[in-house]
């Protein structure tokens, strides 16, 4: 576990390279979604780049889209590509690796970047693999300021309706969007009640930044059968990005400056090197 | 080089319109950065209605809110506010005629390489095919401050594409010529008739710069008016001419070249090149990097022009 701690924050540091490199991304949301895309990765999921055709492999779809780069770097490192690839092409011109999810590159299911389409995608993924009688398992990952779309809620609906038990939805609970705080935005209070009333289960992960909270959440929806679990990950935005970084909306899709990016650095370091000595 | 993108020249109408007129509101769904409509939200904090990540709400508010007597500028980037909220703009607004003004912001490809989701190459055709809906692609910043004017001036629905980054001026502070739902003519020519909209008006004139050169004379059309489109300027334009050319930030289907082409063939037949984006993704880059590479500069104008007029390309 403390391994993959400090994979988590190894792989940072490559999504920092890459919005350094192309001076573009969505740093926040990158860092806060992490450790959720590593232990999905690492922990949970049967993909591999061996597998990628495999009709039983585990489906995936990164719903909040913008967080394309801690995708790519995790991707990197399950092998589907070299990371110093995307590093190096990430956002440029003719590159394949864009600042959204395509399904162009390997290990992509589906193309995402508009909010909103993750989640009703995979009730359509979980149906299928249900019709077919395949024991894979169907996950999904949205921003909470992405529940202010409606089509979130009619597939929560959907969901349990159909009492999809091979699908797992996660919430990147950060708490910020583009404009300041969710609460403020469009107020997101009494988020596990309103998803229970949908008929699913609702886990609450209170740290969503510590993968053994995570991996705890995962394991235990596995084992409800009669419908679909949601995770509410409560995680910070910009998460590991030290003090000037963490819980900021301005770091939304902020590219830090030489300064900014050595202090991040630093600090990405200090943590994987404490993770290792665990 | 001007600073000022056309979305701040809104702001600034709207900022200076709203102190005489309380029925203005303006309605983000977390976009009002990318709007430039933090100042707004900032001096007008009660009449500035944030709705969250909900495009589709976003419109159907606005639409209550026009019903009402208020008079709502809904501001979302061009590809969610044309193509999620759809069905919204199409029975809320243009069908049952409410007094909303739609801007989409970021558009065309402006936001380069974060990929199709986030391209708005569809919306002129999209929203030209409703009934009552009225579609307008600025050129530049003057000219982007007189259309809103005039559109808080009228009750009638419409939409109007900006694009992210500032663009050169065309036009000057004292010197923007502009007639409501009129071309205007930015230069006369009898080889070729270049009408172009947003964006492109820019490369277009100075492709018709290039041309003089070589001794061939092109009329330019700043077209931003692209639905209603001016026909009678486009169909004088393209009398007096051997070839029409029409440049754009959009699919090649359902947009500015296809409006043109109808009324050309259904007018005064000539040969219309519609130089447009491809039908597919558009390749990664920035709008320079993307533009040129679709031959959709001033190079790439001028070429297509002397080839089609029969000349060796420069
Ligand atoms: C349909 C749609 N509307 C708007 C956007 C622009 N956008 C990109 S990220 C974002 C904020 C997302 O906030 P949240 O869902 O909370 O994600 P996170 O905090 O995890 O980054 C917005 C509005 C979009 N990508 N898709
Ligand atoms: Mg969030």
């Amino acid at each position: 576990m403390s391994k993959l701690k400090a994979k988590a924050f190894a792989l940072r540091q490559d999504v920092l390279d890459m919005i350094k490199h192309s001076g573009s991304g969505h740093i926040g949301g990158d860092f806060s979604v992490m450790d959720i895309l590593v232990e999905l990765y690492f922990q949970q999921m049967n993909v591999s780049p061996e597998n990628r055709d495999d009709p039983n492999r585990d489906l995936f779809v990164l719903s909040k889209g913008h967080a394309v780069e801690s995708y790519y770097a995790v991707l990197a490192a399950k092998g589907f590509f070299p990371v110093e690839e995307v590093v190096e092409n990430f956002s440029v011109f003719g590159s394949p690796f864009i600042g959204h999810p395509n399904n162009k590159l390997p290990g992509i299911e589906m193309n995402s970047g508009s909010l909103g389409h993750g989640l009703p995608v995979c009730i359509g993924m979980a149906l299928a693999c249900r019709m077919d009688n395949r024991s894979n398992r169907i996950y999904t990952v949205m921003g909470d300021g992405e529940l202010a779309e409606g089509s979130v809620w009619e597939a929560f609906m959907a969901g349990g309706h159909y009492h999809l038990a091979n699908l797992c939805a996660v919430i990147d609970r950060n708490g910020l969007q583009i404009s300041g705080t969710t609460e403020e935005v469009m107020a997101q209070e009494n988020l596990a009640e309103r998803i229970r009333a949908f008929h699913w289960n609702v886990i609450n992960v209170a740290d969503g930044n510590d993968i053994a909270e995570l991996d705890a959440a995962f394991e235990a929806a596995k084992t409800v059968q009669d419908r679909p679990t949601c995770i509410i990950a409560h995680t910070v935005k910009g998460y590991a990005g030290g003090e000037i970084m963490e819980g900021k909306a301005a770091w939304h899709h902020k590219v830090p400056t030489d300064t900014e990016y050595e202090q991040i650095s630093a600090e990405l370091r200090r943590r994987k090197e404490a993770a290792e000595n665990e | 080089m001007n600073k000022v993108p056309n979305r701040q020249a809104i702001c600034d109408v709207l900022l200076e319109s709203a102190r005489g007129d309380k029925n203005i509101v303006v309605l983000c769904s977390d976009s009002r950065g990318s709007a430039s409509m933090t100042p707004f939200f900032e001096a007008y904090p009660e009449r500035s209605i944030e709705v969250g990540i909900a495009e589709q709400n976003l419109i159907s508010i606005s639409a209550g809110m026009a019903k009402c007597g208020k008079k709502p500028f809904a501001f979302s980037p061009a590809s969610f506010l044309s193509t999620r909220s759809y069905e919204q703009a199409k029975i809320d607004v243009a069908y049952s005629n409410t007094n909303v003004k739609l801007i989409g912001i970021s558009g065309g490809i402006s936001y380069g390489a974060l990929g199709m989701s986030h391209h708005s190459a569809q919306d002129i055709a999209v929203m030209s095919a409703l009934p009552n809906m009225r579609v307008y692609l600025p050129s530049d910043r003057f000219q982007t401050a007189k259309l809103i004017s005039a559109l808080l001036e009228d009750t009638k629905p419409a939409y109007v594409r900006v694009g992210r980054n500032a663009v050169e001026d065309i036009y000057g502070e004292a010197d923007c010529p502009f007639t409501m739902d009129k071309a205007t003519v930015l230069s006369d020519g009898g080889d070729a008739a270049i009408i172009a909209c947003g964006e492109m008006v820019r490369p277009a004139l100075e492709a018709a710069d290039q041309l003089r050169q070589h001794g061939i004379y092109a009329t330019v059309l700043d077209m931003y008016c692209v639905k209603p489109l001016d026909s009678e300027a486009v169909i004088k334009a393209a009398e007096a001419a051997k070839l029409v050319v029409t440049v754009e930030e959009h699919a090649p289907f359902g947009g500015l070249g296809s409006m043109v082409s109808q009324v050309v063939g259904a007018n005064c037949p000539r040969k219309v090149i519609n130089m447009a984006l491809p039908d597919s993704p558009v390749i990664t880059g920035t709008s320079k990097e993307v533009f040129s590479y679709y031959g959709l500069d001033a190079e790439g104008i001028a070429k297509t022009i002397m080839e089609n007029l029969g000349w060796q390309a420069m």
